[in-house]
């Protein structure tokens, strides 16, 4: 029982673990410089990492509570890894700031939070795990300490979040009180379509597209994002909505397959919107942040259009799609976080002639944003190809066809900005840039991942077996 | 023959020469990278030209036709049980012959942009962009399947894309490479959705195995396809004019365009390699390369038909009207392409004549359109201008170029025994032999294409006599070659029997060519040369010797005048304002507009729905709740 209760949570408990030895560092602080703690916490991540990728168990735990399968592990490894790239990526702003232990903590704990959330066997379970998640994220939009709109976006997410758990617990309640049951394994058998039932399907459906803001349950998005230090707001826009598009996708495939037709009719509304949507707002972005928090709207939409295929392929082509969208999305933010810690601009106009003064960067955002935007052979189109080619399965061509054209605005408005970057001339550029260790290595994964993932394979496949 | 051994070379050559002069060109050898490319794509050529000997010669015809030969073969990729994505090199005749037209074309553009190019700053960059493209170029022929050739077709988009804009220091260059790849990204995305159409249907992205499923009637594939509809139109004419689209948009027809005169900002030598051999010959290679499943759709052929038509009409009329040089080439470009197209679209099951002519007419016009670009490139090297008006006289400063513009132009106005001629002949024969009203147009057309060219070779070249003091050279032996190389082949290949190596069926297509039926091509042609002799070849002598006359015999002067007047009147004020001028018109108002405006409504709507980002909190929760609200309207009422 204890070694299966070891085994099978091992992620979950290596990183409360890693949460404990935090803590204590904390407590026992004297004067430690901020750079080997980093690099300490770095290397506890690298571990982490590695610790659970090796010698995975499935199974079930705490009376079918809890349970864990090779898909969960691979997504939970997805996950440790984009945390880890974000912890590098943040060493430059995270170096100078007081409290970087309690952020680590904070980030953690929402980390352990989706681990969970993932695992979950049951509704009331889910919800805990989602609100762990959660939380802290608040507290963590708030970690530029003396910026006003920092704060303005903690308050923000905090209300919104709370009122879409409000409803998202009233849809809870409601469903058991049609089924008279909150575990998955027994949900499907209970489902017959009722009113009650399709009422309180659709608060939660509104739950998960608060999470991955999805249109109309995005508005939150922008406003929290550009308030946020960036490596908050890329943790939300990477992390937070992939581990919740990975529950979403498993929750529906398995506990709610009975009300497909409801939830494909669903999911083809909200991708159409959202990605309608999220492509206008991004095309007159002037802020970077807030010009990748929509266009990463926009990106949720081919994601939905994914799972809307409803088969195997769909999963694993979602999978994959994540996995590419973090690395793009990393590398990007890398970039821009690095720029802004350095030089405090974020605006678009700053980065005209970025080229002339950081040949390097620029190649980097470069071929982050031609993965967003979906050009072969970067990863980022096999990713959307993939995506569209499992959504095809349901000969719904308006949905391929507006996806189409959708990706010929994005491609607009991502060119406007490598056009800023490379051609457009500018009196005071931003300086050259000195890139420290950690997020120069940062960036060579991510780049180096959007290239491999393009020529090479057999990721794909890999994922498509563990699904079987 | 094991082509396997070294038909992966032609591609990866050019690639190398990307990789070492992009990654460290600048730094160490920029004045010997250009030797260093062309080095490379010369080896490039000279296996292209072995390939050749051996598939056509040395192994030639096997059980009665040409056999298409997978040289190389992996699958990549799985996506599910029955579809997955392969990389493989796909011989058969229409793929060796353009890549002689690739290599060979590509090679003389090398060669010609030493000493063109020289002294430019991002030389090194110049030829690793120009090697990128040739390598994108090389693999989309080669490919063996739909995936593969989408993926170079992107690649050829990026690289031409990098090209058009090399001179980015440039505001409108860099707006013409943005125009060309955003207009022609658009198209690419009805090629995409068409691939997964096709692919998903025909359960396949092989060329070989799609081709065999889709055009047996009994298998299961088939039946699929084209039993099911969208808007009472088979899936698989869809899928097809889809794909079309994709190639329409690459090879610039009409109403996709728009792009190709703009893209006249790049390097001149770029245009040549570009926008007269290759890639805007890619979606007259795709049709041809998909050519046995278009061929099982009538409607499908219709469109590329009327496109193909409409686009060789409106460019050569615009062409009239143009005063830029290379403006007046590419308006020709598009008119001779759109040639190419009508061919495919006529050709029928029985009648494969237009297929073999469409290709023999792509082979033909590679050298002698890439021949005006390069001669276009030393006129304006000279004259520091594109403008018609900055030119006259020019004969007797440049007469080599003179000389090797002179044959394109009569190779391009199909007058014997030039190539074009050859070429002309077979695609207005198969059009006679489907339908006389195309034959019609297509005759009228080609009596316009002679009247433009002469009218440019004219107004270069004699017209008004300029006096250049201390002309430089025409240039350096690498700028001479090419141009002699082309014309030499602007002469010969029309002699080539196309039709032995390359038919719809991969058999010997007997030549069809009658002197007789040649008869009145010809002379329509002869006459609109001998038209835009007598307006261009002096112009500005007219109004002199009007003026001597004045005194002697006012009434025949008057007369004569009078006769100018009409000519004038009739070419430039009717055929300009009431043809050239609406033709101009819609292509700048409505085809352009209609870019802009789609642009402009987009960017309109976004800031209308601006006032839902407000900033307040309650707004997005009140907007939360009215989400739900409507979903479960829509289920609640909408729904059963």
């Amino acid at each position: 029982m204890l070694t299966d209760f070891l085994l099978l949570m091992k992620q979950e408990l290596l990183l409360v673990a890693i949460i404990f030895i935090l803590v204590f560092i904390k407590l026992g602080s004297k004067e430690r410089s901020n750079e080997s703690l980093l690099n300490a916490i770095n290397i506890l991540l690298l571990i982490n990492l590695i610790a659970g990728i090796f010698n995975s168990q499935t199974g079930t735990l705490f009376g079918d509570m809890f349970n864990t399968n090779q898909l969960f592990i691979f997504e939970k490894n997805i996950l440790n890894f984009g945390v880890l790239i974000i912890s590098l990526q943040s060493y430059d702003w995270l170096k100078k700031h007081k409290h970087l232990i309690e952020f680590y903590l904070l980030l953690l704990s929402a980390l352990l939070g989706m681990f969970l959330m993932l695992s979950s066997n049951n509704l009331l379970m889910f919800y805990l795990a989602l609100e762990l998640s959660t939380i802290p994220i608040a507290a963590l939009c708030n970690f530029d300490l003396e910026k006003r709109k920092s704060s303005e976006a903690a308050f923000k997410m905090i209300i919104s979040s709370a009122f879409s758990s409000g409803l998202l617990l009233l849809g809870i309640s409601f469903f058991y009180g049609t089924t008279g049951t909150l575990n998955f394994a027994e949900i499907p058998a209970t489902l017959n379509g009722n009113a009650l039932q399709i009422f309180s399907f659709v608060l939660l459906i509104a739950g998960f597209g608060f999470k991955i803001s999805a249109v109309p349950f995005h508005l939150w998005t922008a406003d929290v994002y550009e308030g946020s230090p960036i490596s908050v707001t890329s943790f939300l826009s990477v992390i937070s909505k992939g581990a919740v598009v990975f529950v979403l996708v498993s929750v529906l495939y398995k506990v709610f397959e009975p009300l497909s037709e409801y939830w494909y009719t669903i999911l083809f509304l909200l991708s159409l919107l959202t990605m309608i949507i999220g492509n206008l707002f991004a095309l007159r972005q002037q802020n970077m942040k807030r010009f990748l928090a929509f266009s990463s709207i926009a990106q949720v939409g081919f994601i939905l259009i994914g799972i809307s295929g409803q088969s195997l392929e769909g999963t694993a082509s979602v999978v994959f799609f994540i996995l590419i969208y973090i690395l793009s999305n990393l590398a990007a933010f890398g970039v821009i976080n690095l720029v802004s810690s350095k030089c405090d601009k974020e605006s678009i106009g700053d980065y005209k002639g970025f080229y002339k003064s950081n040949p390097q960067l620029t190649w980097v955002l470069t071929i982050a944003l031609f993965s967003l935007a979906g050009i072969p052979p970067t990863a980022g189109f096999f990713g959307k190809f993939f995506l569209l080619m499992a959504g095809a399965a349901k000969n719904n061509y308006l949905l391929i066809t507006v996806a189409a054209l959708n990706m010929v605005i994005a491609l607009y408005y991502y060119l406007r900005v490598i056009k800023a970057m490379f051609m457009d001339a500018n009196e005071n550029p931003i300086e050259k840039i000195k890139i420290p260790f950690q997020p120069k290595l940062a960036m060579i994964i991510c780049v180096a991942g959007i290239i491999i993932l393009g020529i090479y394979s057999n990721c794909y496949q890999y994922i498509f077996s563990l699904i079987k | 023959m094991n082509y396997a051994s070294y038909i992966f070379l032609i591609p990866l050559l050019p690639l190398a020469g990307f990789a070492l002069l992009g990654l460290f060109g600048k730094k160490y050898f920029n004045e010997s990278s250009g030797i260093i490319a062309t080095v490379l794509i010369l080896v490039s050529t000279l296996l292209s030209l072995y390939t050749a000997y051996n598939y056509f010669i040395a192994e030639g015809i096997i059980n009665g036709a040409y056999p298409s030969i997978t040289a190389f073969h992996t699958s990549w990729l799985s996506f599910s049980k029955n579809l997955s994505i392969d990389i493989g090199i796909l011989i058969d005749p229409i793929s060796v012959m353009m890549l002689i037209v690739v290599t060979f074309i590509s090679l003389m553009v090398h060669i010609f942009s030493l000493g063109y190019m020289k002294g430019e700053k991002r030389f090194a960059t110049y030829y690793a962009f120009l090697s990128l493209f040739t390598f994108s170029m090389l693999g989309l022929i080669i490919s063996s399947n739909l995936f593969q050739i989408y993926i170079f077709w992107e690649l050829v988009g990026v690289s031409s894309f990098l090209l058009i804009g090399f001179y980015f220091d440039k505001p409108s260059a860099v707006a013409a490479s943005k125009k060309a790849f955003i207009v022609t990204r658009f198209a690419d995305l009805g090629f995409l959705i068409g691939i997964l159409l096709l692919g998903y249907y025909g359960e396949s992205f092989e060329f070989s195995t799609l081709i065999r499923q889709l055009t047996d009637v009994q298998s299961s594939q088939s039946i699929a396809i084209t039993t099911g509809t969208f808007a009472g139109i088979s899936i698989l004419t869809w899928g097809l004019i889809l794909i079309f689209i994709g190639g329409a948009g690459k090879s610039a027809l009409f109403p996709l365009h728009i792009w190709l005169p703009d893209a006249m900002e790049g390097p001149t030598p770029v245009s040549a390699l570009i926008h007269a051999a290759t890639m805007v010959v890619a979606g007259v290679f795709l049709v041809a390369r998909l050519f046995p499943i278009f061929s099982l759709s009538e409607i499908a052929l219709s469109v590329i038909t009327v496109v193909g038509l409409s686009s060789t009409f409106i460019a050569a009329v615009i062409a009239c009207t143009q005063t830029d040089i290379k403006r007046v080439l590419a308006y020709s470009t598009m008119s001779q392409i759109g040639f190419m197209m009508f061919a495919l679209g006529m050709t029928g099951t029985e009648n494969t004549l237009g297929y073999t002519a469409s290709l023999f007419h792509l082979f033909t016009h590679a050298f002698f359109k890439s021949l005006l670009f390069l001669c276009a490139g030393t006129i304006i090297h000279f004259i520091h201008s594109n403008e018609i008006s900055a030119m006259g006289g020019l004969k007797k400063y440049i007469p080599l170029t003179h000389l090797t513009f002179l044959i394109a132009c009569l190779a391009i106005a199909g007058i014997p025994p030039f190539a074009g001629f050859f070429s002309k002949e077979e695609i207005l024969l198969a059009a006679y032999n489907s339908n006389k009203l195309v034959f019609g147009i297509a005759l009228l057309t080609s009596g316009i294409t002679a009247f433009y060219m002469f009218r440019l070779y004219f107004s270069i070249f004699y017209n008004k006599q300029m006096e250049i003091q201390n002309p430089h050279s025409e240039g350096s032996f690498s700028i001479k070659f090419p141009l002699v190389v082309l014309a030499i082949c602007s002469i010969v290949v029309g002699f080539i029997p196309f039709g032995n190596f390359v038919a719809a069926d991969n058999k010997i297509l007997e030549s069809h060519l009658d002197f007789r039926f040649s008869f009145a091509p010809v002379v329509i042609g002869g006459l609109s040369i001998l038209l835009a002799m007598y307006f261009y070849k002096n112009e500005n002598d007219k109004p002199n010797k009007v003026a001597s006359f004045w005194g002697k015999i006012y009434q025949a002067a008057f007369r004569k005048f009078y006769v100018d007047e009409l000519y004038i009147f009739i070419t430039k004020k009717i055929i300009f304002n009431f043809i050239g001028r609406p033709a101009a018109w819609i292509d700048k108002n409505i085809v352009d507009g209609l870019v802009n405006e789609t642009a402009r409504t987009i960017e309109k709507f976004s800031y209308m729905i601006k006032g839902i980002q407000s900033g307040k909190v309650q707004h997005y929760l009140l907007y939360f709740f009215g989400g739900i609200i409507s979903l479960l309207i829509v289920f609640v009422y909408l729904w059963k």
